[in-house]
This record gives C-alpha cells, structure tokens and sequence, in this order.
C-alpha cells in the first residue's frame, strides 16, 4: 500500500470522521499539518487570533451542532494558550479534540524551542490525552479520541504529535469499528434501577425534576424524553445553568432555573420536595448550597452516565447509570406498561404557585438608566422574530440576567460557561456557533470586562464574515465582583472598576464591524432592533445602570431557604466560614 | 476560622490498566489533582506480552471518599478494572521490606532473636550489621521496624503492598 505522512494520515482521518471545520492557529511544529491543509476542498480551516480563541470557537460549535469541535495548535505556546479551553470542555462535557504539534521526538526532553510538556500539562484538563511517536499509531490513534472525546460523558482529548511524525510515512487505512480493551461506558441502565425509579416516582406526591447539560450531551432525543416524562408525571422541572433549554422555559410546569441565582420557587421547590429526579446533573455546590441544608425530606434519584458523578457530593438513593436519552426511554415505557397515572399533585402545585407568587425576577423599574434585566427581556423580545437564536455568554451577572430573564424553548441554543466560568469564552462561542449555523442569528450577552479577554477574535469574524452579534451590558464594573465585595466586603471596590474602557462603537469601526451604543430606556427597543437588522457583525455598547445586584441570590454558604431576594435583605458583611466559600 | 479534620479508614485497591506511558502519573495525579492520600502504590507488568499491569495502592479517607477514588479510578480510559480489596471480602496483603541493622555484642543476638520471631531472613551479614529481609503485613513490618530502632536500625528499604483475593477468583 502506498505510504502517507503522517500530516495527510490526520487529514484523511479528519475527513473520515466528518470533521468540517478546524478551529487553529500555525507555528513551527504543526507546519507540516498546515501544508496538507493548503487549499484543501473538504475541510474549513479557521484560523483564530489566539489559541484560547479556537478552543471556545470549538466548544460553541460542538454545543450548538452536537459535533465535536476541533482545534489545532502549535507546540509549546500554542498548546499552553489552548490550556483554559480545554479544561472548560472537560468541566462542561464539551467534546472537543485538541491537535498540538510537538517538537521531533528526538528533542523531546531537550528543552528544545518551543517545547511544552503538552501531554503532562493537559493530562488532567482532559478526558484523555495522547503523544503519537509513531505515524503508524496516528490513525487508530486519531479515530479512537474522536471516539473518547464524543461518547460516554463527552470531553476534550488531546492528541500531542512530534514534527517528525507529521513528516515520516507509513499506510493508511480506515480503522474497522474496534472495541476499546478498557473503556466501554455504561449507556444502558440496569432494568432493576429504573423498576425502583418508576415506583418512586408513581409514589411521590412532591416530585421535581433537577436536569441538567448531561440532557442536552445525551442529543435532542433526550429532551424530546424529557417533555414526554414531565407531561406523563405533571411534576414541576427546574435546570441547572448548563441545562437550559433542553424543557421549555414556556411551558407551565417549568419553575425557571435553580441555585445561587435560581428562582425563589425552584429552589424552594427543592428544599421541600419528597422527590428530586436528577436527570444530568451533578449537585454543584452553585446548585446546592449549604450541603447540610440541601432538600433535607427528599428521597433523590440521579440519572447520570458518569459513575463519579455519582455521591460525589450529595448522597443519592438511586443512581441510575446511564445515557439520559436511553434511561429515560426505559422509565417512559415502564411507566406506561405498569399503567400509571400521573398522581395528584395539585396540593404540591398549589405551594409552587405561592411561591412563584413572589415574582422572585422582578426588578425596579426606572426612566433614566436602563436596567440589566430589561435590556435581556428586550433583546428576548426582539429576537423572537428571528428565525432560530442562539445566545452565547461571557461570565458575571450578565451571564445570570440572560439565564434569568431569556427564555430558551429548544436545547443546544444557550452556550455559556459554567463548570469553571471562563471570562473570555462567550464571544469565540458565537463565532463557532455561527460557523456550527450559518443561518442562526448568534448573540453573545456580553459583559465590559469579559468583552476584553478574547476581543482579538473580532478580527476572525470579520474575516469570516460571520454575521455575531455582541451585546454589552455596560456597567462599566466586573459586576458580579462588584457585588460581591457590596455583600462581603462593606462595598470595598478592590479594582473591580473597569477603567480605561475602550470606546467600543469606534473598535467595532475598527474591525470593519457596526457599533452601536445604547445610553437610555427610550433608545433600547430601537437600538436591539438594529442590531438584528444588521446584515454583518455588531457590536452593541448598551449603557446599563451600574450598581444594579443580580438576585435572587444564596449567598455562598447559605441554605436554599435563606435566598436574598433584594437590595434590602444585604447586610454587606459574612463571617470568616462564609467567606472562605467559593 | 479553623479547618476541620475528617475521620479516615484505610483501603488497598488493586487494579488492572494497559501498560502504556504515562499511565503511573495519570494515577498518582489523579490522587494530588483531587486531594486524595496514597499511602503506598506498587506497579508491575502481569501478562506474559506485558500489555497489563497491576497497581496495588493503599489509601485512607471517609468512606464516602474511597468511594470516589474507586469511581475516579475507574473513570480513567486506560484502567480496566478497580477492586477495592478492603471491601471484598477477605483477601491477602503483602509487603516485603529490607531492614539494615548495625550492632555488635548483645544487641547483636536480640537482632537475629526477633528476626527468628518475625520469620525475617537475613540476606547479608558483616560482622557489624545484617540486612534483614521480611514480607507480611504492613503492620507487621512496622512493628518489626520499630523493634530494630531500639537496637539500631540504619535503614529501611519497602515495597508497598501487593494483594489479592482469597479463593479462586479474580480480583
Ligand atoms: C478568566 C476569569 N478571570 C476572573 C474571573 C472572576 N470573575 C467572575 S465574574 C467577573 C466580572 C465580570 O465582569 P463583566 O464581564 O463586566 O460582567 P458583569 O458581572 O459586570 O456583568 C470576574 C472578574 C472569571 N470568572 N474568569
């Protein structure tokens, strides 16, 4: 069989794969990768401005396409620059596959230019990582990650290869399927599990579902699932942050989002439920609060394909091991061949009626500034008459408002950081989104700090010419900082003033984009509508009040019956255990 | 403000992985990245192609830990199998030790003394000093140590332990 390098053996893997788009940026290791990329007619290459760019370009794409996102970068820097990306798909299950040129294998160890121990750096921000030394490993090599990265609970892999094995031959054939000697996760749930889970569920008259992103990984089947099971139980469905989406926020028996800045009724909905079906989810400390507190008289059962979610931090009755979509379509089947009927649970309604009463995510109304939350319903609003909206979002109350107050009816359309919260990961989100769905009107709710942190990538989408759309809540502070130092710290702003702010409406002239500024109430309505109507990319600078606090709140540390619901309640200090909480 | 301490007990895991690179560090990472305790971990090929290797760990912490490193373990794409011995039923630990100590006169005979009483070997003698060679239980060689620095232990080399179950199954 004739040989190929081991350059045109990744390419031709790639095209095997499916893989589209690569999300890269070149240098001296992975030039001989870019030279079989040159002109190439099957796959996309976008280049980024920096590496952090690509690896969230990729996590956008694979959340709002359900495909793997890919990313290649150089040795040493560009693998290092690639680091936050990658450790951001693997908190939020994002399946990614990483490319990173290596020096020669005989420089391995040398201290060689521009060499970075990747392999032992990524080793645990990844699912799994490999160094190819040889390119007769490459292929199966290749075809294995793309399967590690994209089944069981998704996650980045990071295939290391040395510039020498880029350039040294050998054949190439397609990989037969293959079964891995070790890793085989559990997709099927034990028959036994989901008997108890049905019963349990037939027999709770305070039931809730807690879901999660491990509902939106398992596929739009799962939240097709989901609506169905909700439907067949009547129970009341909160999500997490990475969740949204997958049940709809229009429907009646959807109690909004849960946690530090979940609604009133769902999380009290889950402090006095008799029932909590976790479906996805993973009982992070931004969701439980003070553990000891957490649904104290709740029986719980939790769905996950990931054993180690299980007990990890909230002791569970039932864990169901098992892909959602597959555990679900078991539990709907024997629900219906065992003949339940969804129970009474009107009393149970009742109590989540009066707490939904509280009209927990309301917010003062004003005529001089425009609050936070009203420029979201705006923009919610406005992007109604489009035909399909994904949001994207950089991290701090921003990112809360837009959870809050933007509702989301379908899953893969809220892309957002929220295992590590990764300040820069909304705006390359959108561009891989928008590359992921061409069609789609992508917004990313933005916040002034945020912006910063990845605002070379303007330069990619410009050259791309993808259509984004930046949405700048203003406030001229790391807000969510800001608040926090307003809660704990007797308002002591340490440097969390955004200073020396960019004029945004000229950086977007800059970059060949539209800006835009927003300064008052009277101005919103038009302003967001000229955003939508903007063929090319925008960038919208909206001047939001500056000190407004996103509530409800639990503060770190507190229980979900001690939520902070406005201004009044803050007493600006906390004891030494509260503040040592993240 | 002061940080609380958590009771612990202690477990040996045996597992099997692919013997591929990197593998030991995945492991003993895995145990720093999380804030687990490795109180001993041996590592050696078992297969006649040397494609597996068994890693015996010993570790403490509350069960509700244990139970995380096993699920954490097992996570890991190269593991194959994780046992927790402890939890088992039972099953049979060992660990071999070389115990170097100096000594003349007295001191002398109570070495060679308590080594019969241990069932130690000696496997090189000077006429000032015996290299002692002991298996058995982690215990049981802490207890012999600790003897011999009475007389006068000059080293101590160990190997961790390795266990497996009782009885015709695998582990
Ligand atoms: C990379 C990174 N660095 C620091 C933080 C800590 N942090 C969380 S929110 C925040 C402020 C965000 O400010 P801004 O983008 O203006 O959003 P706002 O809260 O004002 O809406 C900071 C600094 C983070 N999440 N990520």
């Amino acid at each position: 069989m004739a040989e190929k390098s081991g350059a045109d053996i990744l390419v031709e893997c790639l095209i095997d794969l499916g893989v589209e788009v690569v999300f890269g940026y070149p240098g001296g290791a992975v030039l001989p990768i870019y030279d079989a990329l040159f002109n190439h007619p099957k796959i996309r290459h976008v280049l980024v401005r920096h590496e952090q760019g690509a690896t969230h370009m990729a996590e956008g794409y694979a959340r709002s396409t359900g495909k793997p996102g890919v990313v290649l970068v150089t040795s040493g820097p560009g693998a290092t620059n690639a680091v936050t990306g990658i450790t951001d798909a693997l908190m939020d299950s994002i399946p990614m596959v990483v490319i990173t040129g290596q020096v020669p294998t005989q420089l391995i160890g040398t201290d060689a230019f521009q060499e970075a121990d990747t392999v032992g750096i990524t080793r645990h921000c990844t699912k799994h990582n490999y160094l190819v030394k040889s390119p007769n490993k490459l292929a199966s090599v290749i075809h294995e990650a793309f399967h590690i990265a994209t089944t069981g609970r998704p996650g980045p892999v990071v295939i290391d290869i040395p510039k020498n094995v880029q350039i040294a031959t050998a054949p190439y054939e397609k990989p037969e399927t293959f079964e891995h000697a070790s890793y085989r996760p559990q997709t099927k749930a034990d028959p036994a599990a989901i008997a108890s889970a049905v019963e349990m569920l037939a027999a709770a008259r305070r039931p809730i579902f807690y879901t999660g992103g491990g509902v939106i990984n398992s596929g739009p089947e799962a939240s097709t699932l989901l609506r169905e099971i909700a439907a067949l139980t009547g129970a009341p469905v909160t999500s997490t942050l990475m969740g949204l989406g997958a049940y709809p926020a229009s429907a009646p028996q959807w109690v909004g989002m849960l946690g530090m800045h979940g609604t009133y009724e769902a999380n009290w909905a889950m402090n006095k439920a008799d029932l909590i079906v976790c479906v996805g989810a993973r009982f992070d400390d931004r969701v439980t609060g003070r553990l000891d507190a957490f649904a104290p008289n709740a029986k719980k059962i939790h769905i996950d394909i990931d054993r180690s979610s299980i007990n990890k931090t909230v002791e569970v009755d039932l864990p169901v091991i098992a892909d959602v979509a597959s555990a679900l379509t078991d539990m709907i089947a024997l629900w219906k061949d065992r003949g339940h009927k969804a129970a009474d649970l009107s009393e149970w309604w009742a109590r989540i009626d009066g707490w939904r009463a509280r009209n927990c995510l309301a917010y003062p109304d004003s005529h001089e500034e425009i609050m936070p939350q009203e420029a979201i319903a705006q923009l919610y609003k406005a992007s109604r008459s489009a035909k399909d909206v994904i949001i994207t979002t950089e991290v701090g109350q921003h990112q809360m408002w837009a959870a809050q107050h933007f509702g989301f009816d379908e899953p893969n359309k809220w892309l957002t950081s929220g295992g590590l919260g990764t300040m820069g990961y909304g705006f390359p989100a959108a561009i891989g989104a928008q590359v992921g769905n061409p069609d789609s009107l992508v917004v990313c709710v933005a916040g002034d700090a945020s912006i910063q942190m990845n605002i070379q990538e303007m330069g990619t989408a410009t050259q791309y010419r993808l259509p984004v759309k930046i949405f700048i809540l203003n406030n001229e502070y790391m807000g969510m900082v800001r608040q926090w130092q307003e809660l704990t710290y007797e308002s002591r702003y340490s440097n969390s003033y955004s200073d020396s702010l960019p004029d945004f409406v000229k950086l977007a002239e800059a970059y060949g984009w539209t800006g835009i500024r927003i300064e008052g109430p009277q101005e919103l309505e038009a302003g967001i509508r000229q955003m939508i109507d903007t063929p090319g990319p925008v960038i919208v600078d909206c001047r939001v009040a500056k000190l407004s606090n996103c509530f409800p709140m639990i503060p770190s540390g507190a229980a979900h019956t001690e939520m902070l619901l406005d201004p009044s309640q803050v007493e600006g200090i906390m004891s030494d255990e509260a503040k040592a909480l993240v | 403000m002061h940080i609380q301490e958590e009771y612990s007990e202690r477990h040996v895991l045996s597992l099997t992985v692919s013997n591929e690179a990197g593998i030991l560090a995945r492991i003993a990472g895995l145990f720093t990245a999380r804030g687990y305790n490795i109180d001993s971990l041996t590592v050696a090929d078992i297969t006649p192609d040397h494609a597996i290797s068994r890693i015996t760990i010993v570790t403490s912490g509350p069960p509700k830990v244990i139970d995380q490193i096993i699920a954490q373990l097992d996570r890991l794409v190269p593991v194959h199998k994780v046992t927790d011995l402890t939890d088992n039923g039972p099953f049979v630990e060992r660990e071999l030790a070389l115990v170097k100590v100096a000594g003349v006169g007295e001191d002398r005979i109570e070495a060679l003394r308590l080594a019969d009483v241990f069932r130690a070997k000696v496997v090189d003698t000077t006429i000032e000093s015996f290299i002692f060679e002991i298996t058995g239980t982690t215990d049981k060689i802490d207890n012999f140590v600790a003897l011999m620095r009475q007389i006068g232990l000059v080293e101590v080399g160990r190997t961790g332990v390795v266990g497996l179950i009782r009885g015709k199954e695998p582990n």
